[in-house]
Formats: structure tokens, C-alpha cells, sequence
């Protein structure tokens, strides 16, 4: 214990020089990458859906639930009500699977293709085990296929599963059948809909009954391959008892075109389980002019199913050109804890309509929402949050609490909460604050020395602490780090 | 000796109206100055106008700062080279704590010096010797950057960050207005350790109390954006005891 003063200090130290490196750089994940790659021609119809399925040689059942969605998907109309605006998107122009071309299957990690070994180096996330951070297990996404989990021997001592989806399915067939759509089902909304169609891969975390997971788990989203949509879905289930920290991230390449990305994830807490999921999500956001970006529709939701449950999101939403997600929990169990801790940072052109829904079914359950959002060049930043306690939620409460801050004067911030209460005993606390940054307080910082743009920066990171609070440390950096890109050019 | 800061008719004007109308100050190292004049006469002006705010229109006059024209530089630059200013009105930074705020500070003033950046240990014993001279507790370096801090707390906090960040040229600008006499000493004893034959200070005040514990060599009285008299420190006594009203009629006799 005695070294942890020792830690902090090179990690103060670290973040300093991250921050120095990251100053004048623009989004530096854009290259592409050089892999043979297997692509279905775009268009979606029920043979699609067959193919994709039959690509990853699934059971029936499963066939049966995307296609079941698919037709559900087709009666259900395009959401409209976001504050986003962007030409339609024609879903028969995208190809709804891209995979890297895979010679036989993979033993080990000395059998992935260099390259892709060399991509993910690239992006900073050595998939050798040697090399990685320590206590942090790996699973990577590139374009539709998982390519490679780390540490995935050490989890299964613990009796853990992490794995792709697909291989998932093909080991733990009870598993997926039985959770499967339990928190989004298909038939939720619009893109929900379109990712239970034709999902391609994701991961699957399982921590057994009492199993405190002994490392953190992370998936890293890559989309590479061009005129393709990536679909992945997430599944965790926290079994009675046990505790999960589960990291993403995701990158792709610079294009002029747009992109669009719509994944789902869900996760289930028993009984005193406890997942915290994380999310640092910088996918291409377009260049200065608004040209081209991830359009990011993306359905995210935990179910407290047992009592004394508790599921925390953390976000740090930085790229895409534009974002609609709205993290959420359902606070099914007694005594049940929700948390939305939430940074959106728009620049430029970008759009982020996000924030959160949480809904009280148990008695005494408890939510918190911390939303900080930054708008800077033109871009349009809405918080949406819905909270609802529903009439058996006696004794519920929630505490929200929305900032915006903006930088500039062509850029907006909105905040749109809706609250829902069907139960006199709740208590419900809501805050919202909007405000410049000064030009008292950035003379303030001039005249001791440092400069407008280190002020900024600065004076967002101190904006955003309470939510970088709730990060696994070596993700804070990597937040902040990414704050630093993102303000890049914010002013003049 | 070399003059450090050299003001020469100086006019400048807000939104069109004239402010100062003919400033001529001139300030060698080692000295200090005081500038002594009512609300509105145009003392935090000229203070910010040094600094570098681009809040003011400057019609009229030059100000230049170790031979070079300082009205040319960025109010950072400034601060590299050695200018501080005391705020009247320091800005509140929320979740930026003391500790980061002035360590980035100091750091940026030690990289422009070609310095190697002090890493957190140095830093800690640096400001941790600063504040016990200050009288200042250290759970202050936790807290947010003037969050929540009293009056006397901010005169204190930016008198902490001057001798930390060691300036040529540091102006404090009514840096005893809304002080008890207690913190008025400690603030005082702060300054006075800290002058030498090198570094040069320009007082700004409404009042002769804080000239009793930080002595000027030079007192200039400021009325209406122009100064009226300028003398050795007895004559704040006069000014405490004649009051303003005596130097405007002066002046109004003077311009008739």
C-alpha cells in the first residue's frame, strides 16, 4: 500500500506529458487498414439475415429471433424525435457484414494476421499479453468479427466467460437463449430492431454467483472496411453476488462518407451483482467542414433484476458525427441503484442528442444522473433524460444534474428532461446549469502565464472531474487525453 | 538605472468613453509605487491595461516594460516576462484545484525560462514553505481555484500565487480592500519579504492603511484618468487627512 503515493505522482506526471502529446494533433486513429477482407454486397432482406446467420453457422432458434426482428424492424418508422438532423440514411446501401478473411481458426494469438495485430499496436492496444496493461483483458472488434480475446485462461480459473458473441453462442447456446433480448428486446425501437436482425459479433461476459471479477474487461470496437454498418452486441450477466468493470472503446478510419453504427448492449444484474460498464467512445466525428462521421444509434440498457442490484454507466462521448444513445436502467429490484455518469463533448459540426432513461419498478430504489456536456465550433449538444417511478416504486429517489458548458458562440445546448411520477412518495431532485466559459477566467489564467488554449482545456477537464471520477483510472487518462483532441481548434 | 516600466501619456477609453487621459509613470527596479485615487478614477484600468486586457481601447501613449513595447505582447507573454497581477476580482475556476492551477503556472513560467518543469514532490515542498509564511492551511491547496473562498482567502490566494510564481514587476490591485487588519499584516509581510533591488511593485489602493505596513517610495494620486500629484510616501497622510476633495479642487483650480 505503502506505493501507491509513489503511483499517483507518475501518473500525475503521465497525464501531464499525454496532455502535452495530445496538444496539436487532430484525430489520430483515421488510417486504414490493408487486410483482405471478406465483404457481403450491401442491401438487407430476409436473405441477408439467412446469410449472416449461416456465416456464423448459428442454431435455428437464433435464426428464427433475427428474422422475427427483421420483420418487426420493417413496421417499425424511423425515430425523428432527436434533436439531430442528417440527410435519410438508405439502409439498402450499406453492407450488413465485413470480416477480415480468416484462413482457419485461431489457437492462439500467434495466429492472427500480423496486421491486424499491427492495427490494434497502432491504435495502442497491444493484444499481446506481455505487453498489455495489467489487469486488463481484451477482447477486439474488427469490423463485424472479434479477432482476438486476451487473458482469457486467467478469467476461466475464476470461472468468468468472456468471449465473442458468436462463439458464444456456439458454447453457451443456454446462456444467450436465455438472456438474450431481456433487457432491449427486439422489438424496442428502430435500430435495436435492426441490430437484433444482423448483428454480426460483440462480446459476452458471464461472471458466475459470487466471483468478484478479477480483472478489468474491455472490448475494442475497430470499423475498417468502407460502405459497412457494424452492428455488435454486448451481453453481460452478473450471477448473485458478483462484480464486473467492463471498459469499450472504438475508433475508425477517416472517410468522406458516413457510416452508420448501431449496436446494442444489455446488462443483467441478479442479486447483489454489481456492473459498472464504461464506454469511451470516439469513432470518427467528421472533419471541420461536417464531412463524413459515424452516425452512432446505439441502444444501451441494464436491468437491476434482483434486489439490492446495481448497474453504473459511464460515458465519454467524443467522436461520431452524430450520437443518439441514451444509457438506462431498470430498477426492477428492491433497493436497486442506478448511475448515468455522462461527458458529451461536441466540436465542429457534430450533433449528440444522448443522455439517459431510468425507470423505478422496486421499492426503495435509488438513481443518480450526472450530465456534463460541452459544445464548441457549431456544433448542437442535447441532454434527453427520462425518469420514471412507476406506482409500486415506493420511497424511490433520483438526483439529476445536467451542465452544459459552451465554448464560442455558434454552437448550442439543450436539455430535455422528462420526469414520470406515479408514486407521491418519491423524492426527486433535478439540477441544470448553463454557462461560458469566461473571459474572466481565461484572462485570469493568461496573466499567470498559461496559455488560452491549456486554460480551456483545463477548465473543461475540471467541468467533466466528477464524471472522470468514475472511471478506471487508466481510461481517465486515456478520457482526458481525448478531451485534449476533441477541443483541438475550439479557439480562435 | 535602467527604468523597468515606462508609461507615457497614456489615454485609453471603454466603448468610447475615456478613461485615462494622459498617464506618465515611470518605475525602476526595486521600487514601489502607489496609486492612490477614488472608485472610477481609473486605477483598476490602468492595472489591467499593463496585464494585457483587451477590455480597453488604448487612443493615446505608449507603455513599455524592460525597453520593449509591452502593448505588443499577449497578456500571457507578459506574464512570462515577469508582469503579476494581483486581481481585485480574481476569477473562480470550479474543479480545478489550487495545486494544478499553480503548477501549471509555475511550470509554464519555468519552461519559458528554458527550466526543467518542477515534478509534484518539488512543487509540494516549494508551496507547502509559502503557505506557512501566509499563515494558509494546506487543505486550501485542494479546493477549487477561488471556489467558494472568503474575501480574505483570494487576497491571500493571490498573494501566494505572486511569490510562488516570483514576477519582475507584481501590481496588486486593492489587494487590501475588504481585509481585516490581521490578514492586512499577513498579506503586508508577505510583500516586504519578498521585495529586492531587482523587483519593482506597483500598489494600488483606495486607502493609506495598507502603505502603513507596505511602505511605497512613490505615491501617485489618480483623479478622473489623470494624475494630479505625485510625491513621496507622506503624502498619503496628507490624503488621509485632507481627504481627495483638496487635490480635485487643486486640479479644478489648475485647469481653469
Amino acid at each position: 500500500m505503502s506505493q501507491i503515493p509513489q503511483k499517483s505522482d507518475t501518473f500525475k506526471d503521465r497525464e501531464d506529458k499525454i496532455i502535452d502529446d495530445a496538444i496539436n494533433q487532430n484525430y489520430k486513429y483515421g488510417f486504414v487498414s490493408n487486410i483482405e477482407q471478406e465483404i457481403i454486397p450491401p442491401g438487407l432482406n430476409e436473405d441477408v439475415v439467412r446469410l449472416i446467420s449461416s456465416k456464423k453457422n448459428e442454431p435455428d432458434w437464433l435464426l428464427e429471433w433475427r428474422l422475427k426482428s427483421y420483420r418487426n424492424w420493417k413496421k417499425i418508422v424511423e425515430p425523428t424525435w432527436a434533436k439531430i438532423t442528417y440527410p435519410p440514411i438508405d439502409f439498402q446501401a450499406i453492407s450488413y457484414y465485413a470480416a477480415p478473411k480468416e484462413k482457419k481458426k485461431l489457437g492462439s494469438l500467434d495466429e492472427v494476421d500480423p496486421e491486424l495485430l499491427d492495427t490494434y499496436n497502432k491504435l495502442g492496444i497491444p493484444l499481446d499479453e506481455q505487453k498489455m496493461l495489467s489487469n486488463v483483458a481484451v477482447d477486439a472488434v474488427f469490423d463485424s468479427v472479434s479477432v482476438a480475446t486476451t487473458f482469457k485462461k486467467e478469467l476461466a480459473k475464476h470461472g468468468v466467460i468472456f468471449m465473442p458473441f458468436s462463439e458464444a453462442v456456439q458454447e453457451h447456446p443456454d446462456l444467450i437463449k436465455k438472456y438474450l433480448g431481456m433487457a432491449v428486446p427486439p422489438t424496442d425501437n428502430f435500430y435495436s430492431a435492426l441490430n437484433s436482425a444482423v448483428f454480426s459479433d460483440g462480446s459476452f461476459v458471464y461472471i458466475p454467483k459470487g466471483v468478484r471479477c478479477p480483472m478489468e474487461l474491455s472490448t475494442y470496437f475497430r470499423i475498417n472496411a468502407s460502405q459497412t454498418g457494424q452492428f455488435e452486441r454486448t451481453l453481460i450477466v452478473a450471477e448473485a453476488g458478483s462484480h464486473v468493470s467492463y471498459l469499450e472503446g472504438c475508433t475508425a478510419p477517416m472517410r468522406d462518407e458516413n457510416q452508420l453504427h448501431a449496436a446494442v448492449v444489455e446488462l443483467i444484474a441478479h442479486k447483489d451483482a454489481n456492473i459498472k460498464y464504461s464506454t469511451v467512445q470516439n469513432w470518427y466525428p467528421g472533419d471541420k467542414e461536417g464531412k463524413g462521421g459515424i452516425y452512432n444509434f446505439v441502444t444501451k440498457r441494464g436491468l437491476c433484476k434482483e434486489k439490492n442490484s446495481k448497474i453504473s454507466w459511464t460515458q465519454i462521448e467524443t467522436g461520431s458525427a452524430i450520437t443518439w444513445k441514451y444509457p438506462s436502467v431498470i430498477l426492477k429490484g428492491n433497493n436497486s441503484v442506478g448511475e448515468f455518469y455522462s461527458v458529451a463533448m461536441t466540436n465542429n459540426y457534430q450533433q449528440a442528442d444522448t443522455g439517459s432513461k431510468m425507470i423505478h419498478i422496486g421499492k426503495n430504489t435509488k438513481s443518480t444522473i450526472i450530465s456534463k456536456g460541452i459544445s464548441a465550433g457549431k456544433s448542437q449538444n442535447t441532454y434527453r433524460g427520462g425518469v420514471k417511478i412507476m406506482k409500486s416504486a415506493e420511497n424511490a429517489r433520483n438526483f439529476s444534474q445536467c451542465d452544459s458548458i459552451l465554448i464560442g458562440d455558434k454552437c448550442g445546448a439543450h436539455t430535455f428532461p422528462y420526469i414520470d411520477v406515479r408514486n407521491p412518495s418519491a423524492q426527486m431532485e433535478h439540477e441544470a446549469t448553463t454557462s461560458n466559459i469566461g473571459e474572466d477566467q481565461l484572462f485570469y489564467c493568461n496573466q499567470r502565464g498559461i496559455s488560452t488554449e491549456d486554460a480551456v482545456s483545463m477548465i473543461v477537464n475540471g467541468f467533466c472531474k466528477e464524471v472522470f471520477a468514475e472511471l478506471p483510472m487508466e481510461f481517465a487518462v486515456e478520457a482526458h487525453k481525448l478531451m485534449e483532441i476533441s477541443l483541438e481548434g475550439s479557439v480562435g | 538605472m535602467k527604468n523597468m516600466l515606462e508609461i507615457k501619456n497614456l489615454h485609453a477609453s471603454v466603448e468610447g468613453n475615456q478613461i485615462l487621459k494622459g498617464i506618465d509613470i515611470t518605475i525602476k527596479p526595486g521600487e514601489i509605487h502607489a496609486i492612490m485615487g477614488l472608485n472610477g478614477s481609473g486605477k483598476s484600468t490602468l492595472a489591467n491595461i499593463i496585464s494585457g486586457s483587451d477590455n480597453y481601447d488604448i487612443t493615446k501613449g505608449k507603455v513599455h516594460y524592460n525597453d520593449k513595447n509591452l502593448l505588443d505582447l499577449s497578456p500571457e507573454e507578459r506574464a512570462l516576462q515577469g508582469i503579476f497581477m494581483s486581481f481585485q476580482y480574481p476569477a473562480v475556476i470550479p474543479g480545478v484545484n489550487n495545486t494544478y492551477f499553480l503548477k501549471a503556472a509555475l511550470n509554464a513560467k519555468r519552461k519559458y525560462q528554458g527550466k526543467i518543469e518542477l515534478d509534484a514532490i518539488d512543487f509540494m515542498a516549494l508551496i507547502k514553505d509559502n503557505l506557512k509564511m501566509l499563515e494558509m492551511d494546506e487543505s486550501y491547496l485542494r479546493r477549487s481555484v477561488n471556489a467558494g473562498f472568503s474575501g480574505g482567502e483570494k487576497k491571500r490566494n493571490e498573494i501566494l500565487q505572486m511569490i510562488t510564481l516570483e514576477p519582475k514587476l507584481a501590481i496588486l490591485d486593492e489587494t487590501d480592500s475588504g481585509l481585516d487588519i490581521d490578514a492586512l499584516k499577513i498579506i503586508a509581510k508577505g510583500v516586504n519579504n519578498y521585495r529586492n533591488a531587482d523587483r519593482a511593485f506597483l500598489v494600488i489602493t483606495h486607502y493609506q492603511r495598507l502603505l502603513n505596513y507596505i511602505e511605497p517610495d512613490v505615491i501617485h494620486v489618480l483623479i478622473d484618468g489623470k494624475i494630479v500629484k505625485t510625491g513621496g510616501k507622506e503624502l498619503a497622510l496628507t490624503l488621509e487627512e485632507k481627504g481627495y476633495q483638496w487635490l480635485s479642487d487643486n486640479s479644478a483650480k489648475s485647469a481653469n
